[in-house]
């Protein structure tokens, strides 16, 4: 690796740009960092919700594209919760109260710990299988978390019940993970994962034509 | 201002432009690379507790690269395939590797700099990545290796086969 090998990499180095990061943007980065460290500190919902605003102002997720139609104030809490709820259970190795790839063990085991029986769907899509289930506590309420794996990505199904009327697929990215919404049948249902999002919009498609067909 | 975030801008903004340098050669924007870095930031900081001892660098790095693919993904996926097929990339690089060993003319080339620099830019990004990394952040073999995910043999024949397509790219337009 002597002689020629330093020669042209000396040479490559010299003729191609390194470009530094602008120093107004240096600024607002140091800014949002505090920002978000500091709200960390804070009762969770307000805090997260404030790590949330403090991204949003800055224009980061406008720029990603998030088509979140709801009023952000009212769903930013939610999302943060849901988020929070996907990460702590992927760090606390506590994904599954109940561990099985049968509907038909995952979906009794709610009866009596919930006062609604969540719809449970094996097979809704080729290479996504379903690993189990547990409870989760959500948007002031217990809820069913329902758990599904494609490749090495985890995906929390969120499901609980709903008054409104049915309403179509909206999907948003928060602190890098990607979320699916949708309502059918009077169920609300949130996607969270770290899978792409078209997989997992394709994914939430699957399981709300199950939920209508069921 | 806490301990925790004190102890991550010591240990994280002194790599602030080797992150942005990534982010903007990767995306080739400007203002992309700042949303990727601040992304790349933020997830930084949440997981910082995960970095040991060591050298934050190539840590930091391959959380930029993480969300830089992440967002090419997004939203230009023609870019990249999910897994890289090497025998496709080697097929797309199509030249003759052997020239990119030879130092005098790239060092005539270097002269160019416009023109490298546009040639860089066409480079697929699997092998911009490498090429960035080696030749302005000056990684290891072995850093690259773990920031990329791919076998150190396969970062050698990437960097040879990119810089001889920088050298085709710009002998071409040259010609023309």
């Amino acid at each position: 690796m002597s002689g020629p090998e330093d020669l042209e990499r000396l040479a490559l180095k010299d003729a191609v740009t390194y470009y530094r990061a602008p120093s107004p943007f240096a600024r607002r980065l140091r800014k949002t960092l505090r920002a978000s460290d500091t709200e960390r500190r804070r009762p969770f919902l307000a805090g997260h919700w404030w790590g949330f605003a403090a991204s949003f102002a800055c224009g980061a997720l406008l720029a990603w594209g998030v088509t979140f139609t709801h009023k952000v104030n009212d769903d930013s809490q939610l999302t943060s919760e849901l988020v929070g709820s996907h990460v702590r259970a992927l760090m606390e190795n506590h994904l599954t109260d109940v561990a099985s790839t049968d509907q038909h063990t995952v979906k009794p085991w709610f009866a009596g710990k919930l006062d609604f029986s969540p719809p449970v769907v094996a097979n809704a899509a080729a290479g996504f299988t379903l690993v189990g289930g547990r409870l989760d506590y959500v948007d002031k309420r217990p809820v069913a978390a329902l758990v599904y794996k494609v490749r090495g990505h985890l995906i929390n199904v969120f499901v609980w019940p709903s008054t409104q009327d049915d309403q179509s697929l909206q999907s948003g990215t928060q602190q890098g993970y990607e979320l699916v919404h949708f309502r059918r049948a009077h169920m609300n249902y949130w996607l969270v994962s770290d899978l792409n999002r078209s997989e997992l919009t394709g994914f939430a498609e699957a399981l709300a034509n199950a939920a209508a067909q069921s | 201002m806490t301990d925790r975030i004190k102890r991550f801008e010591s240990v994280a903004l002194p790599h602030l432009d080797a992150a942005y340098n990534l982010a903007r050669w990767l995306t080739r924007d400007p203002h992309d690379a700042e949303d990727v870095v601040q992304e790349a930031y933020l997830r930084a900081l949440r997981f910082f507790e995960g970095l040991r001892e060591g050298d934050a660098r190539p840590w930091l790095l391959t959380i930029v690269r993480h969300v830089c693919y992440d967002w090419i993904r997004r939203n230009r996926p023609q870019e990249v395939v999910g897994d890289i097929d090497e025998e496709d990339l080697r097929e797309r690089a199509d030249v003759d590797s052997s020239i990119g060993q030879n130092p005098e003319t790239l060092l005539l080339r270097a002269a160019d700099r416009a023109m490298i620099n546009r040639a860089i830019e066409a480079l697929p990004v699997a092998f911009r990545e490498v090429l960035i990394l080696r030749e302005l952040e000056e990684l290891s073999y072995e850093q690259i290796a773990a920031v990329a995910g791919i076998p150190i043999g396969t970062v050698m024949s990437r960097l040879s086969r990119a810089r001889a397509m920088i050298r085709k790219a710009v002998e071409g337009e040259k010609g023309s």
